[in-house]
């Protein structure tokens, strides 16, 4: 186990580099400056902005002074906040991103799994190929039609919730957002679930549980959740990579003042330092994310081949 | 090697005509199949279908509903353009889009796993701790810093995007070839003095597409996805020129007083990804030999 758990750092770190390496050559790179605003700075103003920035070093040594500074959980200055430090905004974006993301895994996982279940259960019935369409159609719509369509329909045409923005924080300025971004996901989580529940509800064990008499409730819950839900904790990665990803468009669509907002606003003010700081940001979540279920993934089932 | 029912075995079928046999009855994919067609078509005579320009302003009809007296028949936005015609270029750009990004990372796929699975050992262990690596990078991000870096040049939108998007690609590919280079047919070709090169391109590719077509199929709706969701940020294609998800973005910020201009585009483009959907399942279902049971 221990060796399992180091292997897998050993690939997280250079992951790590590569994403941080890529990130900073590519947004580095890019035609145009943080400083070309409505009117030209004079020269000299411009060359002393630089080097207060130490815009003017070479880029290697840009660059690792970027990674020292980021060891230390400093993100460096945002160029277009200019009273904030890129960690100031990660910091005052991240919570509301971490709640959106959060309860839509919640509801993606919890809808999901039942779905899958129920329509394994009744493999074949007219409540089955239901769920499927309709994971289906979740599957294909992709968030940023759904969150409009959504929008339209219930804050606009029926008046119910909120169209956007956060209010004072009522959980009524959270649903359809959480909805949106979870839609696609109790999509992929209820086919997960509902392929290997069959494969499960087939084998030799629950027939034994069957013969025995055991009532289908426990059945299912003490003896096929277990193995039936496998693919579903090796989806939770990817997932997790997906929800982060399509919250930068939801935030965007319903005016929510997180983090990928803040990634969408930089990247079109070509503001490095935020863009950068979100894309790292997001990528050692991810990455430590993945490093986690594997880890309880194998804690759940020894038999994967280190 | 294809499991062929013994009647009909008598005629001999091969693998694609078994395939055709078996997508033929299946009547979603079908259905999705002469969709995709017809959507094609639309798209592709787009500027005979309407008196409209993509790009012609009709001062007189700003922001109309659909309407069959002024052929506006998906009405016009608040610059006064054409919907329809608008919707079909759109539809240009996200299936040049699936086409040319999907091809990419069949290219840059298919050989890098075939080389990896077929070499093997040390190279092979290399090359796939690499794809582990960028498989574990979250690349819709980079996407964004590339459509950044390139200036949101179209060209490069299909390169980028085909780029990141082969390692799937890559993985299957190396596996299937894993599990054909000891069969007899490639030990023949290596005794006969075939190079290594050519019995990849000629006997081990060719074996693999029944998997990769199946994917291929799986993977263009992706790649249409990833393009909207660019342009719907606004980071896509460039105006006048136009996809679906710059017309969704566009429509969303006008759903209050114009829900036209959300739905149609809308639709067109949830239509066209759930077909391919639709079409891989049902490939898959026709070419997987694993799942066929016999009828």
């Amino acid at each position: 186990m221990l060796k399992f758990v180091l292997r897998r750092f050993l690939v997280a770190i250079p992951t790590l580099l590569i994403l941080i390496g890529l990130s900073f050559t590519m947004i580095r790179m890019a035609p145009g400056g943080p400083f070309d605003g409505e009117k030209q700075l004079p020269p000299d103003i411009e060359a002393n902005l630089r080097a207060a920035y130490h815009l003017d070093e070479p880029l290697y040594q840009q660059f690792g002074r970027y990674v020292f500074n980021l060891l230390q959980g400093d993100f460096g200055p945002s160029f277009q906040y200019r009273d904030f430090s890129v960690t100031e905004l990660i910091r005052s974006g991240f919570p509301v991103s971490l709640r959106l993301g959060g309860l839509a895994m919640c509801l993606a996982l919890l809808v999901g799994i039942s779905a899958g279940t129920i329509a394994a259960l009744r493999q074949n019935s007219a409540l089955d190929h239901g769920v499927m369409a309709t994971a289906m159609l979740g599957i294909s719509i992709p968030n940023f039609v759904m969150a409009p369509l959504l929008v339209l329909i219930f804050a606009i045409y029926l008046g119910w919730l909120p169209a956007g923005g956060l209010g004072s924080g009522e959980l009524s300025h959270l649903v359809l957002p959480v909805i949106a971004l979870a839609l696609p996901q109790i999509a992929y989580i209820s086919r997960l679930t509902r392929g290997s529940m069959i494969e499960v509800l087939r084998s030799n064990y629950i027939r034994t549980a069957r013969a025995q008499g055991l009532p289908t409730r426990t059945i299912i819950l003490r003896h096929a959740l277990k193995p039936a839900l496998m693919p579903v904790v090796s989806y939770i990665g990817p997932a997790t990579a997906a929800v982060i990803t399509g919250s930068v468009v939801i935030e965007q669509i319903f005016s929510i003042p997180g983090l990928g907002r803040y990634f969408v606003q930089g990247a079109l003010n070509r503001d490095y330092t935020l863009v950068m700081g979100v894309v790292v940001f997001y990528g050692v979540l991810i990455v430590v994310f993945n490093l986690l279920v594997d880890i309880v993934y194998r804690w759940l089932d020894p038999r994967v081949p280190l | 090697m294809t499991a062929v029912t013994a009647p009909r075995a008598v005629t001999g079928h091969s693998l694609w005509q078994d395939a055709w046999l078996v997508l033929r009855r299946n009547r979603a994919a079908m259905a999705s199949l002469y969709l995709l067609l017809t959507t094609s078509v639309l798209v592709l005579f787009a500027p005979y279908l309407s008196p409209y320009g993509f790009d012609f302003t009709d001062w007189d009809h700003v922001s109309i509903p659909p309407s069959w007296q002024t052929a506006h028949i998906f009405g016009t936005d608040g610059l006064g353009r054409d919907l329809f015609v608008r919707t079909l270029y759109g539809g240009r750009i996200s299936l040049l889009v699936g086409i040319v990004a999907t091809s990419v990372s069949l290219l840059i796929g298919v050989s890098y796993g075939a080389i990896a699975g077929y070499v093997g050992g040390r190279v092979d262990q290399v090359m796939m701790r690499i794809v582990d690596i960028l498989y574990a990078l979250p690349f819709m991000f980079l996407v964004i810093l590339l459509m950044v870096f390139f200036g949101r040049n179209i060209l490069l939108i299909f390169v980028a995007i085909g780029a990141i998007n082969w390692l799937d690609m890559a993985r299957i590919v190396r596996g299937q070839t894993l599990s054909l280079k000891n069969r007899e047919f490639v030990e023949a070709a290596r005794a006969g003095g075939v190079s290594s090169s050519r019995i990849i391109r000629r006997h081990i590719v060719p074996n693999l597409l029944g998997v990769v077509v199946v994917y291929v199929t799986l993977m263009i709706p992706q790649v249409i996805l990833v393009e909207s969701f660019l342009s719907f940020l606004g980071l896509g294609v460039q105006e006048p020129m136009t996809s679906w998800g710059a017309l969704v973005n566009d429509g969303a910020a006008e759903m209050e007083n114009a829900p036209w201009m959300l739905v149609f585009p809308a639709l067109f483009l949830t239509v066209t990804l759930f077909c391919f959907n639709f079409l891989g399942d049902g490939l898959r279902d026709a070419l997987d030999p694993r799942d066929r049971s016999a009828p």
